[in-house]
Parts: structure tokens; C-alpha cells; sequence
């Protein structure tokens, strides 16, 4: 996929919701860290990033994650990532992260 | 650029070191990837593995400039059956023992390139050439899974 980074940003309840479209590599990685560093300042109860329409991600996207995480934890913000698909999960997996993110199959079982 | 090898690379690609053309490597090595009979998932740390490379000659070898020069060259390999991928740069040499990857315990962003280049790939250096600049040659091989799906797959998956 080679197209600009589109982030879908959406409020439920006290969750801020942050959905990127397209591929998250070294080229578009800066895009979401922008939008992630402005949600963290605004501290919602928590920021669940919506991964389903991600096909690909590099270690920059990972990075960024990381990020966020780390972010979040500090300023007592409760994470999660959403819709991790295969080729997503494979980076994820190589750099042996897969374990330090919370991980659900929706946006509506994050917000349980 | 390219060394002579036993046979010239099936293909060659000349790019600029703009982060928004990794796309369309990625897309070239994952079409010639699934011709060689890799899986879904071989394919995609392929991808991640060759994103990496360029990302890290764009990164550190011409310290993120746009207008510089990278080659790709991808072959066929037949014994055994796989992919080789050489990267060649102009920018800034580095002493090839001084390119490791970094310990994974310490949680941190940043710094994971050369780890998924070197789990991914069966063979991974990296050279300075005597022109100036770096060489990265990288090996991988079918999986005997995957090689026994090639070989009881369609005969247009034989190689030339």
C-alpha cells in the first residue's frame, strides 16, 4: 500500500480512539506520533489505537508504539492496541514486543 | 554497481533515498518473493527485513538526505532455493563489526533494524565498498515446508 497516513481520531466515553490508515513505516511513523503525543496531553482515562487498517508496519511504527505506551504509563493512561493483523503481528513479534501491549480483537472489548 | 555474480539479477532498481519509495520496494520483493514460493509470513519479514536495510542506509548512511542514491538488486537463488537481495550506498562507511543489534530486554524504541534484519535473514554482512560507501548482501531460504509446497506446486513455479 502506498498512500499517505490518514488518522481517524473518535471519542467513546472516556476513551479517545485513534484509527491510522495505511502503512505505519519509516516514511509516515512521525504522522501518528504527532497526533499520539497530542491525545496523551489531553489525558483521557485511555487511548486504544485501532490497528485494523494498518497492512504494514516497521520498526519506526513499533518505536511508536513503545512510545505511546511508555507515554501513556507516566501519565496514568490506560493503552491498547486493537485489530493487530498478521503482518503487523509479525513485527511485533521479531522484536519480541508482541507481550508488553495490551492486545484486543475490538474497539468495543477495550472499552470493557 | 553490483558485484559480477554467477548470473546477473533478475532485478535491478535505482532509487532515491526517499523514505517514501520503501513502499514500492517492499511491493517488488514481496512479488518476487511469492513467485519463489515463500509463505504469507516469509513474505512479510522479507518486506520487514529489506525496509530495515534501506531505512538504515537512509537513516545513518546519508543521515536522512532525500537525493542520494541506493541500489537494489534481487536474484533467484536455486541451491537451495531462495532470495538474494544486495544494497549498495554511497554514504557514510561503517566498519561492519560496529553494526550489531541491540539487546531486546532493555524495552526502548529505536534501534531495532539490524535485529529483524539479522533474525529474518539466513545470511546477512555488510561490506564497505572500496568506491565508498556500504554493501549489504542478504540470504533467505525457502523453509523445507515451503520448499516442499514449491515442489509439488504448478510447474510455472520452476525456476528458468
Amino acid at each position: 500500500m502506498n498512500q499517505e497516513l490518514v488518522i481517524e481520531q473518535k471519542t467513546i466515553g472516556d476513551m479517545t480512539v485513534l484509527r491510522p490508515t495505511g502503512d505505519i513505516d519509516m516514511a509516515r511513523s512521525s504522522a501518528i506520533r504527532k497526533v499520539v503525543t497530542e491525545v496523551i496531553r489531553a489525558r483521557p482515562a485511555k487511548l486504544v489505537i485501532d490497528l485494523s487498517a494498518v497492512e504494514y508496519m516497521d520498526s519506526s511504527g513499533i518505536a511508536t508504539m513503545i512510545e505511546a505506551l511508555q507515554s501513556s504509563m507516566r501519565n496514568k493512561i490506560k493503552f491498547a492496541l486493537v485489530g493487530v493483523g498478521p503482518r503487523v503481528k509479525v513485527a511485533f513479534e521479531i522484536t519480541k514486543l508482541l507481550g508488553m501491549f495490551q492486545i484486543y480483537d475490538t474497539v468495543e472489548d477495550a472499552g470493557k | 554497481m553490483v558485484r559480477k555474480m554467477e548470473r546477473d539479477p533478475e532485478i535491478s532498481i535505482r532509487l532515491f533515498s526517499d523514505p517514501h519509495l520503501l513502499s514500492t520496494i517492499r511491493a517488488t520483493v514481496e512479488g518476487l518473493a511469492k513467485i519463489i514460493g515463500f509463505t504469507e509470513k516469509s513474505r512479510g519479514l522479507l518486506m520487514l527485513a529489506i525496509d530495515e536495510a534501506l531505512a538504515n542506509v537512509i537513516r545513518h548512511g546519508y543521515e536522512g538526505r532525500t537525493d542520494e542514491l541506493i541500489w537494489v538488486h534481487l536474484w533467484r537463488v536455486r541451491e537451495p532455493r531462495g532470495i538474494r537481495i544486495i544494497i549498495e550506498d554511497l554514504g557514510r562507511s561503517v566498519a561492519p563489526e560496529k553494526i550489531k543489534g541491540r539487546d531486546l530486554s532493555d524495552v526502548k524504541p529505536g534501534g531495532l533494524g539490524v535485529h529483524i534484519i539479522k533474525e529474518t535473514m539466513n545470511e546477512s554482512c555488510w561490506e564497505q565498498r572500496p568506491e565508498g560507501g556500504m554493501r549489504l548482501t542478504l540470504v533467505k531460504w525457502l523453509s523445507p515446508e515451503e520448499l516442499q509446497n514449491v515442489t509439488l506446486s504448478k510447474p510455472e513455479n520452476t525456476f528458468p
